[in-house]
Parts: C-alpha cells; sequence; structure tokens
C-alpha cells in the first residue's frame, strides 16, 4: 500500500471558478501499491475536473473490478461512486446516463475488465455512444490476482513470471476506432501534461470518449522484458503532438508553426489544439488514425496523444430522441396517463 | 355414425394451422367474437420456435361456466395443415368434429366412423375469388372462421363488428373480409345445414371483463408505474412486455412540443447489459425495470446479487418458459421459481410476486416498482408463456388516480441539509432494516457514497472486518422479515377442511376448476393461492390448519414446495406433489387425478 493520497496541498491553495479548492476535488487515501500508475491517473482526473469548473457532485464515477476499478475512492470524494461488478461498468453507465443525462459520467475500468470479461459491454457502449469519458488503466495484467497476462499485453511481452505472453494484443483504440467512438487518445500514466488536457477534451465531447492510459503495474509488470513497464514505455512512446486544452474566454496563446497544428472547437466553444510531430494527418479522419497507429507500431513504438476527434456525433440520448430534461426529474403527472386513458383502453380490449 | 357430440356453449376447438401463414388474427377473430357474445373463452396458442412453415395451433375452450383453464381433449378440430393432417385427425374426440379444406380428398386410410367430416374446400373457393398469393392465404383462414360461424350457429353480425373495428384505420379491408366470412357461411349453410351439434349462444355472461394478452397489462403497468427505462433483450416469451412498453410510450409519453420521448428504450447487447442497465437507471432515481426469461434470469444472476447486496431498486420480469437450457422455448412452465428466489452466489433472496391473470400483471407490476423502491432491492415478477402470450378474458384493469407512488425512503436536499448527525447509507434508522438513500446530485458536499458489492459498513466505506459484515447481512435479513408484511398477501378460502390445495400463478385456472370437480365427488377442500415470496403469516397458518396438503405446480421438481419447506421449516411430506412438466398448461382433470390418488 502506498499511503499516497492523490492530493495537492498548496499553502495557499489556489480556488477555481466555483470558490472550491483541489481538496474538495480528492478521494480518499489509495490502497493501491506504492508507485501504481493508477494513482497518477487519479491525481489529473482531479486536477481535470478541479480546472473545468464541475461541481464534483455533477459527476458520477463507475468502475468495474480490479486494481483500476478501486481508484474512483480515491478522486472526487463528494461525487457518488458505483463500483459495479466485473466487466460491467459500461450497462450501469449507460442506465444513470439514462436517468439523468445533465451528469457528468467518468468510468473507469481495466485491462481485464474492458479487453476480456467486459469486451461486448465496451463494444456496445461505444456503439451506442454514451455521453461519457471512459479511461482504461491499461497495464497489460491482472494485478489483483497476481499478475496474470492480459488481452493487451503484447505478443512476447513476459511480466514478473517470466513467461513471455503468446496471444495476439487487443489494441483498444483501434477496436474503440472501429466501433464508432468519437473521441479516441492514447496516454501515459507518467505524461501528466499529455494526459490532463486530453481529459478535460474527453470531459467536453458531447459523446464517447476513449481514453487509453497506459499505466505500468510496479509489482508484475514492471520487469525489463515487459512492454508495459516505466522504462519500455518511456523509451518507445511516440507522440502524436502536443496537446492544449484552451476553455472558453481564454485566448490562445501558444504560437503554433504553420500546417503542423490542428485546432478542433468542442461543443461549448473551448479547443483541443494539437501540435502534430512528424506525422500530419488530420484527426478527424478515421482512416489516417487506423494507419498512424500501424506504423507507428511496426516501428516497435506506441504511440500517444489525441487519436481521433469528431465533434458532430450523436449522443445516445440524442439517438433515442429522450426528452432534454433528465428523466429522473419527472413526477407521477408527466408520466402516468390517468384513470381515463384506461377507461377507453378497456374499451378496447372488449 | 354412432353419435354426435352436442353441446352448447361448454366445448374446445382445435385450429391446426401452418405457422406464418396468417391463422393467428383468424383465430384470434373468431375467439374474440364468443367473448363478444358474453361468453366466457380461453384461447392457448401452441407455437413453434419458429416463423414459417412449422406446425402451429390454437386451442379455444368456450366454457359458459366461466372455466379459463385448459381442457383435455378436441370436440372439434379445424385441420388446415397437411403435415400434422393424420395426428388432428386421430386426436379428436369420439363424437366431434373434423372439418378440414376438402379441395382435397381425405386420405383413404384416414376413416373413423365415430366422428362427423366436414369438408369445406377452402383453397378452391380462394382460388376462384381471389388472384393474388398471398390474399389467397390470408382469405383461407377468414373463410373457415366464416364456415364456423354458421356451424357453431353464432351470430354474423358480432363478426362484421369486429371486423369493422379491427380495421377501422384501414377501411377499404372491410368489405373484402366480410366477403370471405360470408363465403364460408354461404357454403357451410348450402352443404353442411344441421350437421353440426356444438351451438355458440349469446350469454351475459363476461360482465365488463376483457381480453388481453398478460404481457401487455404488464407492458402497460410498467407505464403507469412511471417507468423510463429499459434495457432489454429478445427472447420468447418476455419480448412482447417491452414492446407493449414501448407501443404505450409511443402512444402516452410523447413530449407534445418537443415531439421527444419521456422514456428510454435501450435494447442491449445481452441479459447482463440489460439489468445492468436497470441497476444504474434505478440507482441513478429512475424507476426502471426489464423483461426477460429463464435463460436471461441465468444471466442476470450476478447483477441480481449487487443489487441484494448494495440494495438498489430493480424491477425484473421473468415470463417463465420450459427449462432447462433452451429447454422448450415456446412453451410454458413455472420452474424458475427456485432460480429467482435465491438467484445469484452467496446469502440471497429475492421478493417474487406471481400474478395469476392480466390484471393482476397490472398491478403487480406498479407494485412491484413501487416494493423494489421502497424495500431497495430486486423484485422479480414470475408470470409465465401461457399467461404472458395467450389472450385472457380478466377483470378490467383500473387505476386509482388519487394513489401515489411510493418511492420508498430517499433523502432530498433538505433532509440532508438539515440532517446534524453522519447520515450513513446502510443504517438502521428505523429499525425495520431498510436504510435511506440518496440519488446522485441532491447535494453538493453531502449524501454522496461509493455504491459497492463489496462489503462495506453502514457508511458505505469498505471493510473486511467480520463483525460488520454480519451485522449489515443480518439487517438484510431484518429487511426480508419486514418484506413479509409489504407483499400481496395470499388469497385463501377457509371452510376448516381437512384438505388443503395450494397452488399460484397460471396453475389457478385449473385448480379452480379441480376445486367444482372435486365437490361433485363429495370431496372439499380448502385453499391457498401464493402471491407473493417471502412468505406471509398467513401462508404458515393455512399450511399447520391442514392435515393433507397437496402443492399444485408446472416444474418437475415441486419448487415451490421446496421453498415452503425451506422457508417455513414444514415437514416435506406433508405437502403432496401434483406436478405437471409436459409445457401445456395444466388442466383440471390431471390434478384430480393426481390427487384421487391420496385422497379416495
Amino acid at each position: 500500500m502506498s499511503y499516497i493520497k492523490s492530493s495537492f496541498r498548496h499553502p495557499q491553495a489556489t480556488v477555481n471558478e466555483l470558490g472550491l479548492s483541489k481538496k474538495d476535488y480528492e478521494g480518499s487515501l489509495s490502497t493501491l501499491c506504492a508507485g501504481c500508475g493508477h494513482d497518477s491517473i487519479s491525481s489529473a482526473i482531479i486536477e481535470s475536473y478541479f480546472d473545468m469548473n464541475i461541481a464534483p457532485h455533477k459527476v458520477v464515477k463507475t468502475s468495474g473490478i480490479g486494481c483500476s476499478s478501486k481508484s474512483p475512492t480515491y478522486y472526487l470524494g463528494k461525487a457518488h461512486g458505483f463500483n459495479t461488478v466485473h466487466g460491467r461498468m459500461p450497462s450501469v453507465t449507460t442506465g444513470a446516463n439514462m436517468a439523468n443525462r445533465d451528469l457528468h459520467y467518468i468510468g473507469v475500468s481495466g485491462d481485464g475488465d474492458t479487453a476480456s470479461i467486459g469486451m461486448g459491454q465496451f463494444a456496445h457502449v461505444v456503439r451506442r455512444n454514451l455521453n461519457m469519458v471512459y479511461i482504461v488503466m491499461n497495464n497489460g495484467c491482472y494485478g489483483l490476482t497476481k499478475g496474470q497476462d492480459s488481452a493487451t499485453a503484447d505478443v512476447g511481452s513476459a511480466g514478473k513470471k517470466g513467461v513471455p505472453n503468446q496471444f495476439s494484443s487487443i489494441d483498444l483504440c483501434q477496436l474503440a476506432l472501429q466501433l464508432g467512438a468519437g473521441y479516441v487518445a492514447r496516454s501515459f500514466s507518467g505524461d501528466k501534461n499529455q494526459l490532463i488536457p486530453i481529459i478535460k477534451g474527453a470531459i467536453e465531447h458531447q459523446g464517447f470518449a476513449f481514453i487509453d492510459v497506459i499505466s505500468p503495474c510496479v509489482t508484475f509488470n514492471n520487469t525489463p522484458s515487459s512492454t508495459k513497464g516505466y522504462e519500455y514505455v518511456r523509451d518507445h512512446l511516440e507522440a502524436t503532438g502536443t496537446v492544449d486544452f484552451v476553455p472558453v474566454r481564454q485566448e490562445l496563446k501558444i504560437v503554433h508553426p504553420e500546417g503542423i497544428s490542428q485546432e478542433v472547437e468542442l461543443h461549448d466553444g473551448s479547443k483541443l489544439v494539437l501540435q502534430k510531430n512528424k506525422h500530419d494527418y488530420d484527426l478527424s479522419s478515421k482512416r489516417s488514425a487506423m494507419d498512424v497507429i500501424e506504423s507507428v507500431r511496426e516501428n516497435n513504438k506506441i504511440l500517444t496523444g489525441m487519436i481521433y476527434l469528431n465533434t458532430d456525433s450523436q449522443d445516445t440520448h440524442k439517438r433515442i430522441n429522450s426528452v432534454d430534461v433528465p428523466l429522473n426529474s419527472l413526477s407521477q403527472s408527466d408520466l402516468c396517463p390517468g384513470s381515463q386513458v384506461l377507461d377507453d383502453l378497456n374499451e378496447s380490449f372488449r | 355414425m354412432s353419435h354426435k357430440i352436442k353441446a352448447v356453449n361448454d366445448f374446445v376447438i382445435l385450429f391446426a394451422n401452418i405457422n406464418g401463414s396468417g391463422s393467428a388474427s383468424a383465430n384470434n377473430l373468431f375467439t374474440k367474437a364468443v367473448f363478444r357474445l358474453g361468453i366466457p373463452v380461453a384461447a392457448k396458442n401452441i407455437f413453434p420456435s419458429n416463423i414459417q412453415g412449422l406446425p402451429t395451433w390454437f386451442e379455444v375452450r368456450v366454457s359458459e361456466k366461466g372455466y379459463l383453464g385448459r381442457r383435455e381433449g378436441y370436440d372439434f378440430v379445424v385441420a388446415t395443415n397437411g403435415q400434422t393432417f393424420e395426428k388432428d385427425y386421430n386426436d379428436l374426440m369420439t363424437g366431434g368434429y373434423f372439418f378440414y379444406d376438402a379441395s382435397r380428398l381425405l386420405p383413404a386410410h384416414l376413416k373413423r366412423d365415430d366422428i362427423t367430416e366436414i369438408g369445406i374446400p377452402l383453397t378452391k373457393i380462394c382460388n376462384e375469388n381471389y388472384s393474388n398469393p398471398r390474399l389467397r392465404q390470408i382469405f383461407k383462414n377468414i373463410i373457415y372462421v366464416g364456415a364456423l360461424a354458421y356451424l357453431f350457429d353464432m351470430e354474423f353480425s358480432v363478426f362484421e363488428e369486429s371486423i369493422k373495428s379491427q380495421f377501422a384505420k384501414k377501411a377499404k379491408l372491410i368489405e373484402p373480409n366480410i366477403n370471405a366470412l360470408k363465403l364460408g357461411y354461404d357454403y357451410a349453410k348450402d352443404n353442411y345445414a344441421n350437421t353440426c351439434e356444438l351451438n355458440i349462444q349469446r350469454r351475459d355472461l363476461v360482465a365488463d371483463k376483457i381480453m388481453i394478452e398478460g404481457n401487455d397489462a404488464t407492458g402497460l403497468g410498467a407505464v403507469f408505474a412511471g417507468a423510463t427505462v429499459t434495457g432489454w433483450y429478445p427472447i420468447t416469451p418476455s419480448t412482447s412486455v417491452i414492446e407493449a412498453f414501448e407501443k404505450y410510450c409511443h402512444k402516452y409519453r410523447v413530449d407534445e412540443e418537443s415531439g421527444q420521448n419521456k422514456f428510454a428504450i435501450v435494447q442491449a447487447e445481452d441479459e447482463l447489459a440489460a439489468i445492468g442497465i436497470v441497476i444504474g437507471a434505478a440507482w441513478n432515481g429512475a424507476r426502471a425495470f426489464t423483461a426477460t426469461s429463464g435463460p436471461g434470469v441465468s444471466l442476470m444472476s450476478e447483477f441480481l446479487g449487487l443489487a441484494y447486496f448494495a440494495e438498489v431498486p430493480a424491477f425484473l420480469i421473468d415470463i417463465q418458459r420450459s427449462g432447462p437450457s433452451t429447454g422448450m422455448p415456446t412453451r410454458t412452465q413455472q420452474s424458475d421459481m427456485i432460480a429467482a428466489a435465491y438467484a445469484s452466489h452467496g446469502d440471497t433472496k429475492h421478493v417474487l410476486l406471481i400474478p395469476s391473470n392480466p390484471k393482476e400483471c397490472f398491478d403487480m407490476t406498479i407494485q412491484g416498482i413501487d416494493l423494489a423502491e421502497q424495500l431497495q432491492t430486486p423484485v422479480i415478477m414470475m408470470s409465465d408463456l401461457d399467461l404472458g402470450m395467450n389472450l385472457h378474458m380478466s377483470d378490467a384493469i383500473k387505476w386509482d388516480d388519487n394513489y401515489q407512488w411510493d418511492r420508498g425512503k430517499v433523502f432530498d436536499f433538505e433532509d440532508l441539509e438539515s440532517k446534524k448527525e453522519r447520515w450513513g447509507r446502510y443504517l438502521d434508522v428505523d429499525d425495520d432494516g431498510i436504510p435511506y438513500r440518496t440519488i446522485p446530485a441532491t447535494h453538493p458536499t453531502k449524501g454522496a457514497f461509493f455504491t459497492r458489492g463489496s462489503s462495506h459498513d453502514e457508511y458505505a466505506v469498505y471493510t473486511e472486518d467480520g463483525k460488520v459484515y454480519e451485522k449489515g447481512m443480518y439487517r438484510l435479513l431484518k429487511k426480508w422479515d419486514t418484506a413479509k408484511s409489504m407483499v400481496p398477501k395470499a388469497e385463501i378460502m377457509n371452510n376448516n377442511h381437512s384438505i388443503g390445495i395450494v397452488y399460484y400463478g397460471t396453475s389457478s385456472y385449473a385448480a379452480q376448476e379441480a376445486i367444482d370437480l372435486l365437490y361433485k365427488q363429495n370431496i372439499l377442500v380448502d385453499t391457498l393461492c401464493i402471491k407473493a415470496f417471502p412468505f406471509g403469516q398467513e401462508v404458515e397458518d393455512f399450511i399447520s390448519a391442514h392435515q393433507t396438503l397437496f402443492v399444485i405446480e408446472q416444474n418437475r421438481d415441486a419448487q415451490m414446495k421446496t421453498l415452503l419447506v425451506n422457508e417455513l421449516h414444514i415437514n416435506p411430506n406433508k405437502l403432496n406433489e401434483i406436478l405437471n412438466i409436459d409445457g401445456m398448461p395444466i388442466t383440471a382433470s390431471f390434478i384430480v387425478g393426481r390427487m384421487k390418488k391420496v385422497v379416495k
């Protein structure tokens, strides 16, 4: 146990536009291993919601089962949370979102929880384009059951047990792209500068936002022979570019060399700015996204950063044409047809 | 020809059809006509797991005495299916009537001199009158209904009215349908006058009753109960519950100004997701439900355990069919009782509601959604294929506009704001085992908690302290005791006879008829119709007050008996089993036959 709280205790705590300090966005003490990548992701989540001025109680946090899925207790302690069953976070989040479309939904899951037992639910929540942020804390192994390979482990990668994985690895970003996700990104738990703007963009995106975060398991999969260990990942990262999240009302101060930056305006007017590295591809092209993932992989590198963004996707509520107000706010007089209707119906049954 | 069965308003007709040939609407037209003549009628659709081509049967029992259960034996067979022709011919009772398409001759080897054959050249009449092949097929069915109207001496105007109301929105179909009826009627009149001695005569025995399928009433109930979210997965025989919900939502739940829906129906990827959606929605303050059948209940078990332990409301409807595994998916049974009662690993028990007729389907859907929220636990309504998918004569559905839904113990902003002591999600404040819950986003700083299926203390904090866990588990048992006084009471008829019979759900129809048959043989019985699990005190009292007891069920392993023995610590030898498992609705004569092996 790390006894490290994902916190930011500044002596002169700054407050956001809601008058809340970062402390108001924290959760309880982490019980994960010291150095676990997941704790860094929790910190990034705290910072993102703080910066975005979203009241913690307007957030619903969900998870499945596993190390990753314990983490919602470590952030946003004032938000309701639901630690569901293994691989089933997407369905519970779907139901919750159907009940109240006005809240922010963030689900965290692991590679076992998403790519194995929860593969079906993952595929279908993407298809539905549920308005949520879905973060996979991806360490290539089952941490809580002591280090078995997961379905995202690369072929040949070996963790603490030393036995190389023999089975094909699932790339969750490619899968999300194929299934129709409108926001796809990959990051690294050790790269907060990249992760935070990506989370902010995901929060602002209207529809399904998927972030695959490589998050090394220090205990079972941080060996020199593992492709999900800190050292290997740091050595093999290749970012699509640097990402900036520019809130509404804030002027764009960064000056990008022409031709290699791309700005995407999100639904509330905020912007996501990608300053591209060598791959000058179109962020809104699914085909280019697939291609760049593949070509980077061919060079034995791990592609991170913003991969795909389509801002005019329609979320589940739009697709099923549900009312603008939360369904859980409708009263009996809104919903119950009353006895007169039944009298007529009974007549039709005679 | 030795004799003909003579009967007025008391006989059974079997329609032997080909699935997908449009016979269902013709058979329903006939059934509704009997009902509209004021005579109690019961219909059983015995259909295959198939869309088109396989044999399908439709039984109609006309019963002036009001018996709505299935009765064995056919007085009259309408044989339109070559595949089953021989079987249908042989199954007819002595003295019965065999109605067939005489466009072709009866096979020579089919020779019975104890029945009356009525040959009507349905195909030939169709070919002469219609050129379109689809119309030929559809009107063939209407023609035999027309012929039956003559043979049973039914008022033709009733059929005309039915056709007019059925096609009120497609007026151009009225005339051709009535003409088809007339073709059959006239042919029978010209060729089979004074042949059939089964008559259907107008009575005034149905009062203000209605004819409705249980699943239709259930879907309607969910609308009145205020369900706004359903996740569901298609499975026979429960699909029509969701279809009904959707139909009535589109009728009554669309915002007039915006055209937007005041409901969310999500077709899920499987039953696991379906119940997950329900649990997520109910946790977040919406009324939610889903419907499934046995295989779905198996898949939902893990989630039911979560909802039980984390105390999240969930309303599930199980339209039972014949198991195990895929079993006979289009045949009825009451064989999910134990699976539903104790669904999921660990110590779990779930509240069950057991309707016997469509009105109860409606009422119990509303009550079930209330109970799920009051008790903060899954509530499962145990319907079955017979009740769900067949047209049943039922009391009219009623709604009291003064009735207010009971949302249970939910703290709102003011409750949380005014609370001085620490709020505990799982604190038993009222000593009834039911804690207070909060809905996400109710208050900026109070009332949030992390819902989990792992062990938790009274403040919803994770714990591995065995004592704390144990306290929580026993509180859940206290809640179970509270539930006993909240669920619907069993229906009891007790005149202090020594014999008691126990039944539930759709076994009620046959059981009630059996009581009359036994009475004629001077065997007097008291009755207990179970409506819910856990059992109330009245169930325990009835069982201890009777010497000889029979438990009537439609499963192999005496599942209700097992629940009674297990929960009430009854000596198993005290409960005689009457078990029908062939997938057909149980009959009164079956019950009487089994009982008489014990009671002389």
